[in-house]
């Protein structure tokens, strides 16, 4: 990296797992802040909206007006969203339909594999060599926009794609030791 | 990183590990049934906790308290899309797997229900499913570790309504990890024999300054306050049992308390979620309790 001021890059940090996409961004070279309201979005170049409860990040982003504020900062910023992320993101949620933030031309099944019992670690292709993949009551994509490329797969459904400067996996990869996935967005910044 | 053969290579236990991940800024509420359930989800709950009948009923009502009936899980398991978590007593593998049979999201080996073993809890590495278990201090939350816990809780003093404890119980986990922390390898060893703890989980914490799964509070969180209080404090998300469903205005409340797990640091946000609550659950003075009714003694 030639540029030496690091990028600062925000984590929504509403419920779910922000404090491990940090420990991801760091080891992969970003600074890092938590983001809980519009002056924090205000203050970063990129956001992650990381895995947690969708419908829990959907409540305080209404009972806090976040949701018009972080559409428009999509339309002009990088965003990553991961599990409960990505069905932010998507243009279309199913089990149960849910409003979201339609930045990713994408249809999203929530909790597509089942419950925590059918959780699990999994082996996927990726650019560079394989990569492990932590699926924890994931969501599945059922379909995808034509602006949108497919980076990886998992039994035959996309778990990693991308739609111009943004990002979306349905696995984790803020709990394993590879931040691969967190250097490819850190590039679209 | 330390070599470890233990929990921490268990590869189901990481997938627990990860969920509990996924709850933290999150608030857990205690429900009865599936109507309370949908008003959890709808307050934002990050998950439910199915239980037979509140802590503060339990406490009300004495006898013994018991896994919650099949039905009820079953049916609250069908009116949410959050985790739902159930309580199982202390040692009582068997309810364990039941609870696994119906495949809940979580289960809570919890003093707040009967225990059903003085002397041993339920070896929860058998298991696929999650599990957390309550704790008051290191030792206890290590040993329960060991056994597999993917997640931690405060004990607190369920179903009194007073945040004594689960003060109590935070600070002293948070102070004897760092205490860990500044020791020697040498002290380390001794310092597990006066734990009661394993000496991998030990060094673990000593080199990292953190428990190796979620630390979440419970037991007393009655207000928006309460709920902040204990996350200012290091707790990483909140358990709320009796603290929602015998206030005054339950759905109110339950917001109030998710926004306050989010906005812990910012008191203008702290003070807007505790306008207008109506009355909180009445609460109990822990001093003028006698012993042997208090819960969180329970678990070994």
């Amino acid at each position: 990296m030639q540029n030496t001021r690091k990028k600062l890059v925000g984590v929504l940090a509403l419920q779910g797992g922000f404090e491990a996409h940090q420990r991801a961004l760091d080891s992969a070279g970003a600074d890092t802040l938590q983001v809980r309201t519009v002056e924090d979005l205000n203050r970063v170049e990129a956001l992650v909206i990381p895995g947690g409860e969708s419908t829990t990040m959907l409540k305080l982003l209404g009972y806090m007006n976040l949701l018009e504020p972080l559409r428009s900062f999509a339309g002009t910023k990088p965003v990553f969203g991961t599990c409960a992320g990505a069905i932010l993101l998507a243009t279309e949620v199913t089990c149960p339909s849910q409003n979201s933030l339609d930045v990713i031309d994408m249809t999203i099944e929530r909790n597509g594999y089942g419950r925590q019992i059918d959780s699990r670690v999994a082996q996927i292709d990726f650019p560079g060599g394989p990569m492990e993949a932590v699926f924890i009551r994931a969501p599945i994509i059922r379909r995808t926009g034509p602006d949108v490329t497919v980076l990886a797969e998992y039994q035959g459904t996309p778990v990693l794609i991308e739609q111009g400067r943004h990002l979306a996996a349905t696995f984790h990869p803020e709990l394993t030791g590879d931040s691969r996935v967190h250097a490819l967005f850190l590039s679209k910044l | 990183m330390i070599v470890n053969n233990g929990i921490l290579n268990n590869e189901r236990w990481r997938l627990n590990v990860g969920l509990a991940e996924m709850l933290k800024g999150g608030v857990i509420m205690d429900v009865i049934n599936a109507e309370q359930a949908v008003i959890a989800e709808r307050a934002g709950a990050c998950a439910v906790m199915a239980l037979e009948r509140v802590p503060s009923d339990i406490r009300k009502e004495g006898g013994v308290a018991r896994m919650s009936p099949v039905r009820i899980i079953r049916e609250i398991k069908a009116a949410v899309t959050i985790p739902v978590m159930a309580k199982a007593r202390i040692g009582h593998f068997t309810e364990a797997q039941i609870l696994e049979a119906l495949e809940v999201d979580y289960i809570d080996e919890s003093e707040v229900l009967t225990p059903a073993d003085e002397e041993h809890h339920i070896d929860k590495k058998k298991f696929k499913t999650a599990f957390v278990c309550g704790a008051r201090n290191l030792g206890e939350a290590l040993r329960r570790i060991a056994e597999g816990a993917a997640m931690i809780r405060t004990k607190g003093e369920a179903g009194s309504g007073n945040i004594v404890e689960a003060v109590r119980h935070i600070r002293t986990i948070i102070k004897e990890m760092r205490h860990l922390t500044i020791l020697g390898p040498e002290e380390l060893v001794h310092e597990a024999k006066l734990l009661g703890a394993p000496l991998d989980l030990v060094e673990w914490v000593a080199a990292n300054g953190r428990l190796p799964v979620p630390n979440f509070s419970a037991g007393g969180i009655a207000t928006p306050a309460d709920a902040a209080l204990v996350m200012q404090l290091g707790a990483e998300a909140v358990f709320v049992g009796s603290g929602i469903f015998k206030s005054e205005d339950p759905e109110a409340r339950a917001k109030a308390i998710v926004k306050a797990a989010t906005y812990f640091n910012d008191p203008i946000k702290l003070l807007e979620a505790s306008e207008d609550l109506g009355m909180a659950m009445p609460g109990l003075d822990i001093s003028k309790l006698p012993e042997e009714e208090l819960m969180q003694n329970r678990g070994w």
